[in-house]
């Protein structure tokens, strides 16, 4: 039905904006912001001007780190804060689908996030004119798997935004799950031998490496785009599952 | 029309609202009153489809809350219990984000706009962030919320909650004044904010329908009694007590004396006026009437004889 899908998009749009506007309006984009910065600029001239290497994989795989707490905090609020003010009620009792109202409010951490990877672009061009053997090809695919990385971070902030009314157990435990599919690449050596595979395919470490090396496998972007889908679909059905309490 | 059938919630183990049945007729103003923990909010929540039923249902214009919620959504306005609203918005972003979900935008927008800022009297608003409103103020944009897409039904849950006694006259006129040509359904657990307003009013008490009618047809089917307050001087205790005997209707509730002055307290049945008997029974045995006041029972009474049977759940 191209209408029902018309205004699906619509509303996810204006889910979207008002979601973006309250990011601007509340301190809260501004902060993350700035402490990503600071601290991505801060990775980035230290191992620049100490180490003198002017390699892409250094900030490259420093962002994933600072994901851990840089995305929790911008996916906490979006559900659970509308829990606890009760504005969901309003929200919820308009005639608009649940689904239109996660991926609004995703779109909208996700847009904060490609501003915040707009602005290391800043470091990478510093690294261009410094440098003369800078990949562009490698520098695309590795914004690329930052991109993808975080979208399925985002995915499980929203999730847990969800399922709480409380922002902080929203950051923790969106901290801890995102913690652990990161870590899942350091620990496979203590994984008994049969179960390593599976290991090895959900951690994020195992795809993030191959895109970031500029090797587009279609297994990698399968493996993102369901893990977003995942987490964005539980969400959804826990919003629903409210009505049942 | 609303039907509401057999309807249940249940959080957990406590039992919110426990089988109730009615019908909303269209354009009519229904009062849903009940004291703290009734039920009512719980009730209005599924209405609006913000929560499921343990078991029932409701039906809207023919549209069902569970096979049809987003008919259901398009038909109401809603204003929830303690008007939550978004604090960091300005008033007129709110009203066009809540007008776009509902599909009016541009030249409809506009023209609603100007028809909510009429009604609700939030013109001088409009520009000011929600969080710096005055809490009369917040009722009149959330309410200005409920009516943007012009719906049939509107739904208010205490909408006079926490306004001061001005605020409150204006808020209670507004809802008549929607309520001429549209079907208003409103909570309070004040019996006369709701005799105030409503055509009808339906007394919610522990989850279950405790009364529905007029108010004339709750006094009517309220046994109720009316009480007669004398002052008399020079009566002496004898003819008092004969007074019963005198007219078999009426009950001595008490009494008291300064002096040569009684006070005495009567009661009878409402709906026979037995003060011309008292007087010229008065008057046969001597006394001198200082003051004779009747006190009839009140909707207060029903209202309150209703809901103090079992006790409020949270009282
Ligand atoms: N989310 C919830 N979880 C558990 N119990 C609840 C919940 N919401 C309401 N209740 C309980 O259900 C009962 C009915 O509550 P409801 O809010 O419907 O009453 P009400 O008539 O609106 O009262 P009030 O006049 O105080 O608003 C109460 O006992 C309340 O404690
Ligand atoms: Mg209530």
């Amino acid at each position: 039905m191209p209408e029902a899908f018309t205004i699906y998009l619509r509303q996810t749009i204006l889910i979207f904006r008002k979601e973006l506007a309250s990011y601007f309006d509340s301190a809260v984009a501004y902060i993350a912001l700035v402490v990503f910065l600071l601290i991505s600029g801060w990775f980035f001239s230290s191992s620049f001007f100490l180490i003198n290497e002017s390699d892409l994989r250094v900030l490259f795989s420093m962002i994933p780190i600072m994901y851990l707490f840089f995305i929790p905090a911008i996916t906490m609020g979006l559900l659970a804060r509308e829990k606890s003010a009760g504005t969901i009620e309003l929200l919820v009792t308009l005639p608009i689908a649940d689904g239109a109202v996660v991926l609004g409010k995703y779109l909208a951490a996700m847009a904060l996030l490609g501003v915040a990877l707009l602005f290391t672009l800043l470091h990478f061009i510093t690294l261009v004119f410094v440098s003369s053997n800078v990949d562009v090809g490698a520098l695309l695919s590795g914004y690329l798997g930052l991109l993808l990385v975080g979208g399925v971070y985002a995915a499980i902030g929203i999730f847990c935004s969800a399922i709480t009314d409380n922002q902080i157990t929203a950051f923790i435990g969106s901290f801890m799950l995102v913690f652990i599919l990161f870590v899942l690449s350091k620990v496979i050596i203590f994984v008994p031998g049969f179960m390593s595979a599976f290991v090895q395919y959900i951690s994020i470490d195992f795809h993030l490496t191959n895109i970031s090396r500029g090797v587009i496998d279609s297994r990698n972007l399968v493996y993102f785009g369901s893990m977003i889908f995942l987490f964005l679909t539980l969400a959804v059905r826990v919003l629903e599952m409210r009505k049942w309490r | 029309m609303i039907h509401v059938e057999n309807l249940t919630k249940d959080y957990g183990e406590i039992k919110a609202v426990k089988g109730i049945n009615f019908t909303v007729n269209d354009g009519e103003i229904l009062g849903f009153l009940g004291p703290n923990g009734a039920g009512k909010s719980t009730t209005l929540r599924i209405m609006t489809t913000f929560l499921a039923p343990t078991s029932g249902t409701v039906t809207l214009d023919g549209y069902s809350i569970h096979e049809h919620p987003t008919e259901v959504r398009r038909r109401i306005g809603y204003l929830p219990e303690l008007n939550p609203l978004y604090g960091d918005m300005v008033v007129h972003d709110l009203l066009k984000f809540v007008a776009g979900v509902r599909g009016i935008t541009g030249k409809a927008f506009k023209s609603a706009l100007g028809r909510v800022m009429g009604v609700c009297g939030i013109g001088e608003v409009m520009h000011r962030t929600v969080r710096e409103l005055s809490k009369g103020y917040k009722q009149r944009v959330g309410l200005a919320m409920a009516i943007i897409h012009d719906p049939e039904i509107l739904i208010l849950d205490e909408p006079s909650a926490g306004l001061d006694p001005n605020q409150i006259v204006e808020i209670r006129q507004l809802i008549k004044d929607l309520g001429k040509e549209k079907t208003v359904i409103l909570s309070s657990h004040i019996l006369q904010e709701v005799q105030a307003v409503a055509d009808r009013m339906i007394i919610l008490n522990n989850g279950e329908v405790v009364a529905d009618g007029t108010n004339a047809e709750l006094m009517a089917s309220f046994q109720g009694k009316a009480q007669l307050i004398m002052e008399v001087k020079n009566a002496s205790a004898a003819s008092i007590k004969a007074l019963p005997q005198k007219i078999p209707d009426i009950s001595i509730q008490g009494q008291s004396a300064h002096g040569n002055v009684r006070r005495v307290q009567l009661e009878y049945p409402t709906g026979h006026d037995l003060r011309e008997q008292v007087f010229k029974y008065a008057v046969e045995s001597g006394w001198t009437i200082l003051e004779m006041s009747r006190q009839q029972a009140q909707l207060e009474d029903v209202f309150r004889s209703l809901t103090l049977m079992e006790g409020g759940r949270d009282a």
